[in-house]
C-alpha cells in the first residue's frame, strides 16, 4: 500500500509506529506534486525545502516523545487566504502577489503545534469570492477527477490537493459554503465548524460575521481529527468562543440509533439535478436503516438565505477590502499621479472582476439613503432565517441536504452569469448566516462519475452530530462499495468459469 | 429598487470603492448591479418589522484585553512589504500640494 | 461681530486617553519612539489581523461621562468608519455611531456673559491615526500614533462666542486631568478640537448651515479661527452666497481656512457595526465602581478649600485651576505648611516662574517635599524671603534640595548678635548724615540704615532683627 492512499490519522500512526518516516510522506506528497500539479494546478506556491526542514525537525521531537498528537508529521496544505509566517500568502489575488505575513493564523499555530508539516498554499477564488476556483489571479485549478470539470470554490485548490493525493489534509475556509461545495465536487470531506470555534486570527477577511476556518480531509475521521486539532479559544479574536468539548473524535461511532434527521422539503426542487437527489436520498436511507429517525420538515426561509447573504458579505467585504490600497504591502499601480488615482488605479488593477463587482455592491448597501433598505433588512432577514433554524432544531438533532444542486460544472460554464452562481450556493449559505456546523461527506458520483456530497447541518456546538451521522453514512457507503466490487467480481468469476 | 442604478449612482459608488470603470465596465457594473439588486428585492416580501438586525451569530460581549503592553517592534518584517519605503517610514505620493 | 448676527458654536473635542496601550493591541502609546516602532499587524492594518478592546479605555470612558453627567448606554457598540486616507491603515477607523458609550450630558461654564449649561450630545471611544510627514517627493507615514484610544466629546451647539468656547474647554480640560484619563495637552494633540459653527440672523430660530474647522492647536487658533469664520459665513450671507457645509482647515500662520476635501471624496463613510468587536455591557454595578473611584473633581475641591482654609477664592481658582497645583498644594500642606503659606509661593512666585518660562502648571518641577522644607526653613528663620526667593527659582528649574542648596552655598542667616552689631556699627560711623536725620525725627532714615545694613550683610540677616538692634543703638 501506498504512503499516499494512507489517511492523515492512519499516516500518523504509521509515523509513531516508525513504519513511515516523516520525510518520505513529505517526499511522497512532493514528488505527487511534481507530477500532477501542472495539471491540476492546486497550489498556489510549495515550501519544498521549508517542508523538508521542518520535516526532520518534527521527526526529532517524535522520536524524543515531545510530539506524539495523531497529526505529528503528517504533511497538509493551506489555503492561501489563511495567513503562514515568511511564507507567500496571496487570497488568489493579484493585489497581494508579494505579500509575506510576519505572523501566523492561530489555526496554522495550533497545527504546527501538533506536528503538521505544512507542504504548500492552495489556489482559491480571489479573496474567497466565487465557486469555482476559475477566479484566482493564478489560473483555475481543475477537478482532479475529470480535468475538464471545476472543483469547486472557493477552497477548490485545497479540496482538489486532498482529492489528488497531494496533500493528507487541508486547511479550506468557508464564507457561504467554500469549503462544503467544493468538498462535494472533488469528492473529499469538509466541514464548516460553528462560528467562533476556529480563530479568525490570521485569516484574510472576506465577510467576518459569516468566515470560519475549516477542515478539508479525505475521511470523516481526519476530519474529527484535525478539527480538534485547530479549534481553540484565541484571545486575538473577540468573536471567538470557549467551548469544553473539544473532543470531536469520540463521535466517530456508527451508531445513529434514535437520531433525528430531518430533510428540509424546500432544498429538494427542481434546482437540483436528479443524480445529486437519488445520491442524497439514498443516504438519508442508509440513516433510516441504521435506527435513525428521518422525516421532512419545512423550511421555506432559505429562499431568502442567498440575497441576504449577499448583501451581507457584499458590505463586509467592501469593507475588509478596503486596506488593499497600494501603501502598506504587496501591488501599488506604477506612474499613478497623486493619492487618489494611486488608490484607484492599484485596487482596479490589483482586484479582478468579481472582487470588484462585490465591492462595489456593498459600497452601495451601506452607502447614504441605502442603508436601511438593503444592509439592516439583510440582518433581520438573517434573524429570521437564525429563528427557523432554531425551531427546527428542537426537532431534529442533524438536518440532511444536498451540498450542491448538482456536480462539478464544466470550466467556464460558471462565470457568464454571475447572479446564476450565486444561486449554486442555495443549499450552503443559510448555514453561514445562521453560525452553524455543517460537513460534506461523499455520498456517490452522477452517470459522469463526478463525486456528490450530502451536507449534514447541526445546531451550534453540535459538531459531533455531523461527526456522528456523517461517519455512519460514510462506513455504509464505503460497505456499499466493497459489497457492489465483490459482486462485480464474482459475477466476473462466474462468466470466466 | 434597481431603476435607482444610475450612471450618476455607478459613479458614486466608484468614487466610495476607489475603483475606476472604463466606460465599458460601468456599463457592465449598473447591469449587475441592476441585476442583483432586482434579485435581492425579494427581501421584500418578508415581514421583518420587529425583528432586531442579527450582527452577531453569538451575544457574546465585554471581550477584553488588559491594559498591558506585550508586542515588541515588529516593524522591519512589516515594512519589507511596503510597495515603497523611506528609512523607516511607509511611503506614498503626497497627500498635499 | 455684527450685532444682526447671531454665532451657533458646538464643538468636538479629541483627547487621547492616558492608556499604556493602544485600543485595540497591546502596542504602547508611548511618545517619542522611532517611526513605525510602536506598530503590529493589527495597527498597520495587515490582512487577517483583528482588533480586541482594552478594557481601561471603556473604564476612561466611563470616568469622563460620569464627571460631566452623561447617561451611560449599557449597551455600547463600535462601527466601522469607512474613508480612504493613508493615516488610516485600514481605510476604516472602528468609532462609536449608532451607539456611543455615553450621551446627554453636559458642564456648567462660566464665562464673561455668567453661568451656563453647555450640552454634551455623546462622548464615544474611537482610535486615533497615523502621522503623515510631507517631503519634496513624497508622504511619509509612521503608524506609532495609530490606534491610540480616543474619546471623541460631541457638545451640544449650545456656545455663541470664543469666549464660552475658551471656558467649556477649560472645564472639560480640568475635569479629564483630574480624572487622570488625559494630560489634555493642547500643543501636543492629547486634545483637539473641531469646531462647528454656524451663523443666523439674530432672532432667528432655525440654525444657519455649519462648517466644521480642524486642525485649531491652541486657544489662540481656536479664538482667531472662530473669528474669520463668524466674519467669512456672514459675508457670503451678506453677498447674497451661501454657506457650504464642508470641513475646512485653519492655518493658524495666514489666519484663514480652506476647505480640506476634494471631490475625490464623497462625504459619505457608510457606518456598520464593527463585526469584528462584540458590543459593550455596562452593569449598574460597573458604573457604582467607576463612580466610587472618582477622585474630588474641581468644583468639589473649591467647596472644600473654602471650608478648610483661609485662603481667598481667587487663590482658591487658580490654584484649582491645575490638577497638578492643586496636588502640590494639598501635599505641601500634609507635610506641616501653612496653607496660606503655600498658597502665596504657588500664587506668587510660582506663576510668575511659569509666565517667565512659558510653561504650564503640568509641567512643574519642584516637589511638594521642597516647597515644604523652604517654607520651614522661612518660618525657622533660618533664611529671610530675599533669600528664599533665589532657592525657589533654583527649585523650580532643577528641583533641588533647599535645605542642602541652603547649606552649601552658605545662605543661612546670621544670628550672631555680636557679628552683626559689629556691622551696624560700621554703618553708623559710614553715615552719620542718616543717623542725625533720623534723631532729628525723620524716621525713615532709619530704614536707609536697615537697608544699608542687610547689603553690607549679602542679605543674611533678619531685617526684623537689624531693625530692632538699630533703634535701641540709635534711641539710647
Amino acid at each position: 500500500m501506498s504512503i499516499l492512499s494512507l489517511t492523515a490519522v492512519e499516516l500518523g500512526r504509521k509515523i509513531k509506529a516508525k513504519e513511515v518516516s516523516v520525510s518520505e510522506a513529505v517526499e511522497a506528497v512532493l514528488a505527487q506534486i511534481e507530477t500532477y500539479d501542472k495539471e491540476y494546478n492546486c497550489y498556489i506556491s510549495v515550501d519544498r525545502e521549508g517542508a523538508r526542514t521542518r520535516a526532520r525537525k518534527v521527526q526529532k521531537l517524535i522520536d524524543s516523545g515531545e510530539l506524539t498528537g495523531q497529526l505529528a508529521g503528517v504533511p497538509m496544505a493551506v489555503k492561501d487566504n489563511i495567513c503562514t509566517k515568511g511564507l507567500l500568502t496571496t487570497c488568489g489575488s493579484k493585489i497581494l502577489e508579494s505579500f509575506v505575513p510576519t505572523y501566523s493564523a492561530q489555526a496554522v499555530l495550533n497545527l504546527e503545534n501538533a506536528g503538521a508539516v505544512i507542504i504548500g498554499k492552495t489556489n482559491m477564488d480571489e479573496f474567497a469570492m466565487g465557486s469555482t476556483t476559475e477566479t484566482s489571479a493564478f489560473g483555475v485549478t481543475k477537478n482532479p477527477w475529470n480535468t475538464q470539470h471545476v472543483p469547486g470554490g472557493s477552497s477548490g485548490g485545497s479540496c482538489a490537493a486532498v482529492a489528488a493525493d497531494e496533500c493528507f489534509f487541508a486547511l479550506g475556509s468557508d464564507t457561504g459554503g467554500s469549503i462544503r461545495q467544493p468538498a462535494s465536487f472533488c469528492g473529499v470531506t469538509g466541514l464548516k465548524p460553528t462560528y467562533g470555534t476556529v480563530s479568525r486570527y490570521g485569516l484574510v477577511a472576506y465577510a467576518s460575521s459569516l468566515d470560519q476556518i475549516g477542515p478539508v480531509a479525505k475521511d470523516v475521521t481526519d476530519c474529527a481529527a484535525v478539527l480538534e486539532a485547530i479549534a481553540s479559544y484565541d484571545p486575538k479574536d473577540s468573536t471567538s468562543i470557549k467551548r469544553d468539548d473539544y473532543d470531536f473524535a469520540l463521535a466517530l461511532t456508527e451508531d445513529v440509533k434514535g437520531l433525528r434527521i430531518g430533510i428540509p422539503k424546500d432544498y429538494f426542487t427542481d434546482g437540483l439535478d436528479q443524480n445529486v437527489r437519488a445520491a442524497v436520498q439514498s443516504a438519508a436511507r442508509l440513516l433510516e436503516e441504521n435506527g435513525a429517525f428521518v422525516e421532512e420538515f419545512d423550511l421555506s426561509l432559505v429562499q431568502y438565505a442567498i440575497p441576504a447573504y449577499y448583501v451581507i458579505a457584499s458590505a463586509e467585504a467592501g469593507s475588509n477590502l478596503a486596506r488593499f490600497d497600494g501603501v502598506k504591502y504587496a501591488y501599488r499601480s506604477k506612474d499613478s499621479k497623486g493619492l487618489h488615482e494611486m488608490y484607484k488605479k492599484t485596487r482596479s488593477e490589483g482586484f479582478g472582476e468579481e472582487v470588484r463587482r462585490r465591492i462595489m455592491l456593498g459600497s452601495f448597501v451601506l452607502s447614504s439613503g441605502y442603508y436601511d433598505a438593503y444592509y439592516l433588512k439583510a440582518l433581520r432577514t438573517r434573524k429570521l432565517i437564525k429563528n427557523e433554524f432554531d425551531k427546527a432544531f428542537e426537532k431534529y438533532d442533524v438536518i440532511l441536504a444536498p451540498a450542491a444542486p448538482t456536480t462539478a460544472p464544466r470550466l467556464g460554464e460558471s462565470l457568464i452569469d454571475p447572479v446564476k452562481m450565486y444561486l449554486s450556493d442555495i443549499y450552503t449559505v443559510a448555514v453561514n448566516l445562521a453560525g452553524l456546523p455543517a460537513m460534506s461527506v461523499p455520498c456517490g458520483v452522477d452517470l459522469k462519475g463526478l463525486p456528490i456530497g450530502v451536507q449534514l447541518i447541526a445546531d451550534c456546538f453540535k459538531e459531533k452530530n455531523i461527526i456522528r451521522a456523517g461517519y455512519s453514512i460514510e462506513q455504509a457507503v464505503s460497505r456499499e462499495k466493497c459489497e457492489a466490487a465483490r459482486a462485480a467480481e464474482s459475477k466476473a468469476t462466474e462468466a470466466r468459469n | 429598487m434597481a431603476d435607482i442604478i444610475t450612471d450618476e449612482m455607478i459613479d458614486y459608488v466608484s468614487i466610495l470603492a476607489k475603483l475606476e470603470l472604463t466606460p465599458a465596465e460601468k456599463e457592465q457594473a449598473k447591469n449587475d448591479m441592476a441585476k442583483m439588486l432586482d434579485y435581492v428585492d425579494m427581501l421584500n416580501e418578508l415581514d421583518t418589522s420587529g425583528t432586531e438586525p442579527m450582527y452577531h451569530v453569538f451575544p457574546v460581549s465585554n471581550v477584553f484585553r488588559e491594559d498591558v503592553v506585550v508586542n515588541g517592534d515588529d516593524s522591519e518584517g512589516m515594512l519589507k512589504n511596503a510597495p515603497e519605503r523611506k528609512d523607516n517610514f511607509y511611503k506614498v505620493p503626497r497627500t498635499v500640494d | 461681530m455684527n450685532k444682526h448676527y447671531e454665532t451657533v458654536i458646538g464643538l468636538e473635542v479629541h483627547v487621547e486617553l492616558a492608556t499604556k496601550t493602544k485600543i485595540f493591541c497591546s502596542c504602547s502609546t508611548a511618545f517619542g519612539g522611532a517611526p513605525n516602532t510602536h506598530t503590529c499587524p493589527v495597527c498597520t492594518g495587515m490582512p487577517g489581523a483583528l482588533p480586541v478592546l482594552n478594557k481601561q479605555v471603556v473604564e476612561y470612558a466611563l470616568a469622563v461621562g460620569l464627571a460631566t453627567n452623561c447617561k451611560i448606554n449599557k449597551y455600547s457598540r463600535f462601527d466601522r468608519k469607512n474613508y480612504f486616507y493613508p493615516d488610516n491603515p485600514q481605510n476604516y477607523q472602528i468609532s462609536q455611531l449608532y451607539l456611543p458609550i455615553c450621551y446627554d450630558g453636559g458642564v456648567e461654564i462660566e464665562a464673561a456673559a455668567g453661568k451656563k449649561i453647555v450640552g454634551i450630545h455623546e462622548i464615544h471611544m474611537e482610535e486615533d491615526a497615523g502621522k503623515l510627514f510631507h517631503d519634496e517627493e513624497g508622504t511619509l507615514i509612521d503608524y506609532n500614533r495609530s490606534g491610540v484610544p480616543l474619546i471623541e466629546i460631541v457638545s451640544e451647539p449650545d456656545m455663541r462666542n470664543a469666549d464660552e468656547v475658551i471656558a467649556y474647554l477649560e472645564k472639560l480640560r480640568l475635569i479629564i486631568q483630574y480624572l487622570g484619563a488625559s494630560d489634555c495637552k493642547l500643543q501636543e494633540g492629547s486634545m483637539r478640537a473641531d469646531v462647528n459653527l454656524s451663523v443666523r440672523r439674530a432672532g432667528a430660530k432655525e440654525l444657519g448651515t455649519r462648517t466644521e474647522m480642524k486642525n485649531l492647536n491652541s486657544f489662540k487658533a481656536i479664538m482667531r479661527a472662530i473669528e474669520s469664520e463668524e466674519k467669512r459665513q456672514i459675508e457670503l450671507i451678506e453677498d447674497g452666497k451661501e454657506v457650504v457645509q464642508e470641513t475646512r482647515r485653519w492655518d493658524d500662520g495666514r489666519e484663514c481656512s480652506y476647505p480640506m476635501r476634494s471631490k475625490e471624496d464623497a462625504q459619505d463613510y457608510r457606518y456598520f457595526p464593527e463585526p469584528d468587536l462584540a458590543p459593550v455591557i455596562i452593569s449598574d454595578e460597573w458604573i457604582e465602581r467607576i463612580k466610587g473611584a472618582q477622585p474630588e473633581l474641581r468644583d468639589e475641591k473649591r467647596v472644600r478649600y473654602r471650608a478648610e482654609y483661609d485662603i481667598p477664592d481667587y487663590d482658591i481658582d487658580i490654584i484649582t485651576s491645575s490638577k497638578k497645583m492643586a496636588d502640590i498644594f494639598e501635599e505641601t500642606i500634609k507635610l506641616g505648611a501653612r496653607p496660606k503659606e503655600v498658597s502665596n509661593w504657588l500664587m506668587v512666585e510660582t506663576m510668575r516662574l511659569l509666565k517667565e518660562h512659558e510653561c504650564e502648571p503640568e509641567n512643574i518641577k519642584f516637589s511638594p517635599q521642597n516647597l515644604a522644607k523652604l517654607i520651614a526653613l522661612v518660618e525657622k528663620g533660618s533664611i529671610n524671603r530675599t533669600v528664599a526667593k533665589e532657592v525657589f527659582e533654583v527649585m523650580f528649574c532643577e528641583n533641588i534640595d533647599p535645605e542642602t542648596y541652603v547649606h552649601e552655598h552658605g545662605l543661612g542667616m546670621v544670628s550672631d548678635e555680636g557679628a552683626l552689631k559689629e556691622i551696624i556699627e560700621q554703618v553708623i560711623a559710614a553715615n552719620p548724615q542718616s543717623v542725625a536725620d533720623y534723631c532729628n525725627g525723620k524716621k525713615q532714615a532709619l530704614g536707609y540704615l536697615v537697608g544699608q545694613t542687610m547689603r553690607a550683610m549679602k542679605g543674611k540677616a533678619d531685617p526684623q532683627l537689624v531693625n530692632k538692634i538699630l533703634a535701641e543703638r540709635l534711641n539710647v
